[in-house]
């Protein structure tokens, strides 16, 4: 079951592609994005660029995002950890890219998909879940559901819509 | 001589959920080309094992009397995953560009069909 509106979130330290322990609270956030994507799911490439964008425009806001890969990089090698560090050292990450291997974080905050957004306001509470934004073709809506949820918090306004629909490929569990 | 199209066939796993946009896509391919009547068989795809028997790369995956149209590269393994398509503008999708789609059918359908 995934976490519920106003619920705190569940804390975690994961290590990042340099295999340094990153947390989930810092203590200078007004707001944290977590946003459970991976390598090989086709939702999570379509979306991507609109989420690097999102980290790029609200971190001088105050607002950091992370990104966690929770698949089996056994069964799927195209999410194994080599394969994380060489997409973040492409560039193509705006932000921490860290490794759930044991799947713990996504099983205790309930992520299904791959994408699966969640922001934190100040305090660490969920204040948002579901998509970047309602259709992963339309690069021009350019992840304004998550936009709109980060301008509420970042302005101490309740978020207008806290719940839609996560679209994704579903997060592959260790069998 | 329609006949002549032995099977069509769009081969998805439940876990991904792109398949129905798919298969949309694809019957209006066949209606774009005029073949409207043409059958789409859903082929599901359910275990490892069957990806592995089937060939199968990723939901959804189109074949024409066997023939993948749009053929991946040839080091894909067989996964239970959703297949990684791209746009002719380079972005990436859950499913074909309608427009490859398209003029897949147009290369593979048998000649008879195309101009029934």
């Amino acid at each position: 079951m995934s976490l519920a509106i106003g619920a705190p979130a569940p804390t975690f330290t994961l290590p990042d592609t340099d295999g340094i322990p990153t947390p989930l609270h810092d203590p200078d956030s007004a707001a944290t994005v977590v946003v459970f994507t991976c390598n090989h799911c086709p939702y999570a490439r379509a979306w991507h660029d609109r989420l690097q964008a999102v980290a790029r425009d609200y971190l001088p806001r105050g607002v950091h995002v992370l990104q966690i890969n929770s698949n089996d990089a056994e069964r799927y090698p195209r999410d194994s950890p080599a394969a994380m560090a060489a997409r973040v050292n492409a560039g193509e990450f705006a932000g921490p890219y860290l490794l759930d291997s044991s799947q713990q974080v996504a099983r205790a905050w309930g992520a299904a998909v791959t994408p699966d957004v969640y922001v934190l306001d100040a305090h660490g509470q969920l204040v948002y879940h579901g998509a970047p934004d309602a259709d992963y073709h339309d690069e021009s809506l350019a992840a304004e559901w998550l936009r709109e949820a980060l301008d509420d918090v970042l302005a101490q306004r309740p978020v207008a819509r806290t719940e839609t629909q996560p679209v994704g490929c579903s997060i592959k569990w260790l069998s | 001589m329609l006949d002549s199209v032995s099977r069509i066939e769009l081969l998805y796993w439940d876990g991904c959920p792109s398949h129905p946009e798919a298969l949309r896509d694809l019957r209006a391919a066949l209606d774009e080309l005029g073949h409207p009547e043409l059958e789409v068989a859903l082929v599901e795809i359910a275990t490892e094992e069957q990806a592995r028997e089937y060939g199968f790369i990723g939901s959804p995956t189109l074949r024409i009397d066997g023939v993948d149209p749009l053929p991946p590269p040839e080091d894909e393994p067989p996964s239970l995953n959703c297949r990684v398509y791209r746009l002719r503008d380079g972005r990436y999708s859950p499913t074909p560009d309608p427009m490859d789609l398209r003029d897949a059918l147009r290369r593979l359908l048998p000649r008879s069909v195309q101009e029934a």
